[in-house]
C-alpha cells in the first residue's frame, strides 16, 4: 500500500463523501501535499464506482428524457476551458516587479484586514496600510491593466532560454512561481516544481503546464510554514504529480 | 447530450432510485446529474477513467446529498477516479453487477452491511458505530478492507 497508514482509513471514508469536520479538513490538506494519497483516493473512487455500478432496476421513465433535452435547451453551456494554466497571462507581464507586487500586495491586504478586526486604536495604523495599498494599486495600474503593452526583454541573439523566477516567503509558507520560455511536453507528462529545503527531502510546490507560448505559473501552492529553502527545482513528472522528485532535474536555481 | 443519455441513463437512474427509493427523487438527480455534465463538460476529465463509473460516483453522492438533505460535500469537478471498466452495454453492466454481488456475498455480513450502510445510505462511520454498537475504528476498517476486496476481484 504505497499511500500513508496513518490516513488510510480516512481516505476510504473521504472517497465516500462520509468524512466531514475537522478530520475532512486535515485529509484535503495532506491530500493537497500527498501524490501517492491523491492517487490511492482515485483507486478507492474507481473501487466505490464497481459498488454503484452493482445497482440495478428499472430504466428511467420516457418523460425524464424529454424533460432532459427541454432543460439543455434552454440552458447555457460553460465554455470548455484550456487544460491547465488559468493565468497564462501572468508570463507576458514584467513577471519579476508583478510577482513582488502581489506577495507584498497580500502581505498588506492581510495585515489590513487583521487591523481592521482590532480595536480603534489601531485605525490610524490601518489607515495607513491602506494608504500603501492605494499607492501601490496606483504603480502596479499600468503592470495589470489589460490594456497595458507588455515586452520581455531577453538577450539579443541566441534563442530564447527557459527562465523561471520563484519568490518565496518563508514564514508565510508562500510562493509564487512564474516561468517563461518552458518546452512543450509529451503527452500525460506536467513540470513538478520542488523546494530543496536546506535539510530533509524535496517538498512537492505544484504541477504545472506550459501554455502554447511556453508561460506557466504556480501560485501560492500548498506548503508548511517555515521552512527554509535551499533551492528551488523542477522535474518532469506524471500529469497527477510525484511526491519524490524523478530524475533528471530539468531546471534548478538557488536563493540570491 | 442525448448520445450521452441513451447510453448512461440507465446507470445513472439506478443509482438514484436504489439510494432514494423514490422514482420522483431519483428522476430529479438524474436530470441534475446530466445538466451539470452539460453546463460543465470539462469537469469530467477523460483521461482519468470512464464516463460510465464517473456520472455512477457523481450520482451516488448527489443522491445521498439529497436524501440526508444536505448542501454538495464535493464539487464534481474534484471527483476524479483511477481507470475503471467503462461499462456502458448492459450486458457487461450485468456482468459486472453480479461479480460485485459475489465479492459482496463473500464477505463477512458484518462487512458488508457496514459498507452497504456507508454507501447506499450515506450513513457516516460514528452512526455506523452508534447503531451496530461497535469500535468507530472497527467500522472504518472494515468499510475500507470492504473496498479494497472489490477492488482486488476487479483486478484479477
Amino acid at each position: 500500500m504505497s499511500a500513508h497508514e496513518q490516513y488510510a482509513e480516512d481516505l476510504a471514508l473521504y472517497a465516500l463523501d462520509a468524512l466531514q469536520g475537522e478530520a475532512r479538513a486535515q485529509i484535503e490538506q495532506h491530500l493537497a501535499t500527498c501524490a501517492s494519497c491523491r492517487l490511492e483516493l482515485e483507486q478507492l473512487r474507481g473501487d466505490t464506482a464497481l459498488l454503484a455500478m452493482s445497482a440495478t432496476g428499472p430504466r428511467p421513465p420516457q418523460r425524464a428524457r424529454q424533460r432532459l433535452l427541454d432543460a439543455v435547451a434552454r440552458e447555457p453551456r460553460l465554455p470548455v476551458r484550456a487544460p491547465v494554466p488559468r493565468r497564462s497571462w501572468w508570463g507576458w507581464l514584467g513577471w519579476a516587479a508583478t510577482a513582488a507586487m502581489v506577495i507584498f500586495a497580500l502581505s498588506l491586504w492581510r495585515e489590513n484586514s487583521a487591523l481592521q478586526q482590532t480595536l480603534a486604536s489601531a485605525s490610524s495604523q490601518a489607515a495607513e496600510s491602506t494608504r500603501e495599498l492605494e499607492e501601490l494599486r496606483k504603480i502596479a495600474a499600468p503592470i495589470l491593466q489589460p490594456e497595458a503593452q507588455r515586452v520581455t526583454l531577453v538577450a539579443a541573439k541566441g534563442p530564447p532560454q527557459p527562465q523561471g523566477k520563484a519568490f518565496y516567503l518563508r514564514n508565510r509558507g508562500s510562493l509564487v512561481f512564474l516561468a517563461n520560455n518552458m518546452p512543450p511536453l509529451p503527452p500525460q507528462k506536467a513540470y513538478e516544481l520542488w523546494l530543496i529545503p536546506t535539510s530533509g527531502a524535496p517538498i512537492p510546490a505544484g504541477v504545472f503546464k506550459p501554455d502554447a507560448r511556453g508561460n506557466a505559473s504556480v501560485v501560492n501552492p500548498p506548503l508548511p510554514t517555515g521552512t527554509e529553502a535551499k533551492a528551488f527545482a523542477i522535474t518532469v513528472e506524471n500529469e497527477a504529480g510525484a511526491a519524490t522528485p524523478t530524475m533528471p532535474i530539468v531546471m534548478v536555481g538557488a536563493g540570491e | 447530450m442525448a448520445e450521452i443519455y441513451d447510453r448512461y441513463s440507465s446507470v445513472v437512474y439506478a443509482v438514484a432510485l436504489r439510494v432514494l427509493g423514490d422514482t420522483g427523487a431519483a428522476e430529479d438527480v438524474l436530470q441534475e446529474v446530466f445538466l451539470q455534465l452539460w453546463r460543465n463538460p470539462a469537469a469530467f476529465d477523460a483521461a482519468r477513467g470512464s464516463l460510465g463509473s464517473w456520472l455512477a460516483v457523481i450520482t451516488r453522492n448527489r443522491a445521498i446529498d439529497s436524501l440526508r438533505k444536505r448542501r454538495p460535500e464535493t464539487d464534481i469537478e474534484d471527483v476524479v477516479l483511477s481507470v475503471t471498466p467503462d461499462l456502458a452495454g448492459e450486458a457487461e453492466r450485468a456482468r459486472a453487477a453480479e461479480k460485485v454481488r459475489g465479492v459482496m456475498g463473500t464477505m463477512a455480513s458484518a462487512q458488508r452491511s457496514a459498507l452497504e450502510m456507508a454507501y447506499w445510505e450515506g450513513m457516516s462511520h460514528s452512526e455506523i458505530a452508534d447503531k451496530t454498537g461497535e469500535p468507530l475504528g472497527t467500522i472504518k476498517t472494515r468499510i475500507r478492507a470492504g473496498l479494497i476486496a472489490l477492488r482486488k476481484a476487479f483486478q484479477t
